[in-house]
């Protein structure tokens, strides 16, 4: 949910809520059974340092985690890894490429081994080194970029990239679908579906601890996160009403299920839609803040500190709504 | 005689008190003969714009009156339960207790409402509420202990609900502490929302109960269907300043417009005099 990958690298040392300083040491890393073979890792405490939620599968095939969180966790993350499996790690899934999801790739690939086999050349244990990183391309382009300073080492980007919609697994006897949602939190966003655990990994197109971060210099844009929300509920089958059925994890926050997912897109809809009536009326973005398109929600999901506070929502929809005019 | 005497208090003391000192809240409980004067809020529903006798917040304030009624008309929405701090208002439920065979101790008492169908349990043997990033639910997860002959009941994890069916949202920051009072055939149901997000005050309302020795409680299915052709992703609603029903309800039933629009302050018996003083 780090904003912009310029801040990439330098996000590894500091923490989600800008102006804090994290204490990683401080973070707990706790597991919370979803269904099936999924679990959801929660960081929580260190000011800040937190980062997002990792989602792990567990079986007989090894262990696949869709995010990594951030670098200084990654001896947390493992060790709460192997209280549930002993298998090899043989897959990461970034959902983003934010450092708060993507700073332990290096750490936990190399603690990792793909499966390999088939026509390798030279050792085939040199092949089978360190798990496999997926990702959608563009994460690989923002990460390996020559703009980013200090570089993100190589072993951290992902080794494994598609560039169409969608890209299929089955890995410990479940089908798992990876959906490229474009333009949404950013252009390389993922939302990852266990299909037999019926459980969604949703990155930080949903969350439920802040409004929607839409990182524009990243290709974000707040249509794009509607569309990724209701792309989400699409996927759900609740057992009745909107409750039950497919669990969600989100990029921050609890775990959930339909009814969340629809609480946090009706927010999401009804911001977009004043603001796209203001940015109609011609009103500029200082007027726009000044009319609090979002007031009633502020209560929920609102900050005036912090890395993405409520102005920086509304001028990033603003923004997003005036270009597309 | 004096043997009499002697033993009565004894016999008093096996026959009137139970083993924990607890009521048995167990059989089916309705309300559809004592609705009284709630009968238009908790059967029909609230009118749109009446907010009046409760603490809200100007947030919540804005957030209603920019809520459509069509909302409930999109699928995703139409099977939504009534959360368990707004289900007592409807109709019946069935209580009944889980004991451990071995040792009777008391483990959980259930409760299934009419409405929707939903069952919700609540934990007597002393186990701790979940971490807050466990899963929230329109139930919650309670919590609950005898003091005396009232059930207490504590609980957390709520989704994000409702106060009154006209878009008065009650968020999933609430907690609701419940007491269950049983006066022989009858019982009241107190329940306490706090919500920190949308109303200054606790909101506490009761709500009374028939026991019905034949009592039965229905089956509540629920399909969602497309009853309206809107394009994907529309959500009804009104842009503030936009909602042309907000009047209504105070003009129809004479009241002031400015006590309509609630807040903690109209909760209390003073400001009628305040709302009187003001309009002579």
């Amino acid at each position: 949910m780090i904003l912009a990958l310029g801040l990439a690298t330098s996000a590894q040392q500091s923490g989600r809520e800008g102006g804090q300083t994290p204490n990683f040491d401080a973070v707990e890393i706790t597991v919370l059974p979803a269904q099936g073979n999924v679990y959801m890792l929660v960081g929580a405490g260190g000011a800040g340092g937190a980062g997002g939620n990792v989602t792990l599968q567990i079986g007989k095939d090894g262990v696949l985690l869709v995010d990594t969180q951030y670098a200084p966790l990654s001896g947390k993350i493992l060790a709460a890894i192997r209280t549930l499996s002993t298998e090899p790690i043989r897959y990461i899934i970034n959902t983003h490429v934010h450092p708060d999801h993507t700073g332990g790739n290096e750490n936990i690939r190399k603690a990792g081994s793909t499966i390999a086999g088939g026509n390798v050349s030279l050792d085939i244990q040199d092949a089978a080194q360190g798990a496999q990183i997926i990702a959608h391309d563009n994460v690989l382009k923002r990460m390996s970029a020559r703009t980013v300073q200090p570089p993100i080492p190589a072993a951290a980007w992902p080794t494994s990239t598609f560039v169409g919609d969608d890209k299929k697994l089955f890995f410990n006897g479940e089908g798992i679908h990876i959906i490229h949602q474009p333009v949404a939190h950013t252009d390389g966003d993922s939302i990852v579906f266990f299909r037999r655990s019926d459980v969604i990994s949703t990155g930080d197109i949903f969350t439920t601890t802040n409004y929607p971060v839409v990182d524009l210099a990243a290709g974000g844009t707040i249509n794009g996160v509607i569309d990724g929300l209701n792309k989400i509920i699409d996927l759900i089958i609740p057992v009745y009403g909107q409750e039950g059925g497919t669990l969600v994890i989100p990029g921050h926050g609890r775990l959930c299920d339909m009814g969340d997912v629809i609480n946090y897109r009706e927010m999401a809809t009804i911001v977009r839609d004043r603001v796209q009536d203001m940015v109609n009326k011609g009103m500029t973005l200082e007027q726009v803040k000044t009319a609090r398109p979002t007031r009633d929600y502020d209560p929920l999901y609102g900050a005036t500190t912090g890395f993405w506070t409520t102005d920086m929502f509304v001028e990033a929809v603003f923004k997003t709504l005036r270009a597309k005019r | 005689m004096r043997l009499r005497a002697c033993l009565l208090p004894v016999v008093f003391f096996l026959v009137c008190v139970p083993a924990h000192a607890q009521v048995n809240l167990s059989g089916v409980w309705n309300n559809l003969n004592i609705l009284h004067e709630d009968w238009p809020d908790r059967l029909f529903g609230p009118e749109l714009g009446d907010y009046a006798g409760l603490p809200v917040t100007d947030a919540l304030r804005l957030r209603a009156d920019t809520w459509d009624a069509s909302l409930i008309t999109l699928p995703e929405y139409q099977c939504r339960v009534h959360p368990s701090d707004y289900v007592p208002s409807f109709a019946g439920m069935r209580i009944w207790e889980e004991r451990d065979s071995a040792s009777q101790q008391l483990i959980a008492i259930h409760t299934h409402h009419f409405a929707w169908g939903t069952e919700r349990s609540i934990w007597m043997d002393g186990r701790p509420h979940p971490p807050d990033y466990a899963l929230h639910t329109a139930m919650g997860f309670s919590t609950g202990t005898w003091d005396k002959d009232i059930l207490t009941v504590t609980t957390t994890h709520l989704k994000e609900g409702w106060v009154r069916r006209n878009g008065l949202a009650r968020s999933d920051r609430a907690t609701v502490t419940e007491h269950f009072i049983r006066h022989d055939d009858h019982m009241t149901l107190v329940t306490i929302v706090t919500d920190p997000a949308y109303y200054t005050e606790p909101v506490i309302r009761s709500r009374d109960y028939e026991y019905e020795v034949a009592g039965e409680i229905g089956p509540y299915p629920c399909e969602p269907v497309e009853e309206v052709i809107r394009p994907k992703g529309e959500i009804p609603h009104h842009l503030p300043g936009t909602n042309p029903f907000l009047g209504a309800y105070a003009a129809a039933h004479g009241v002031p417009p400015e006590a309509a629009r609630g807040g903690a302050e109209t909760m209390y018996p003073e400001y009628r005099k305040k709302i009187r003083g003001a309009q002579k």
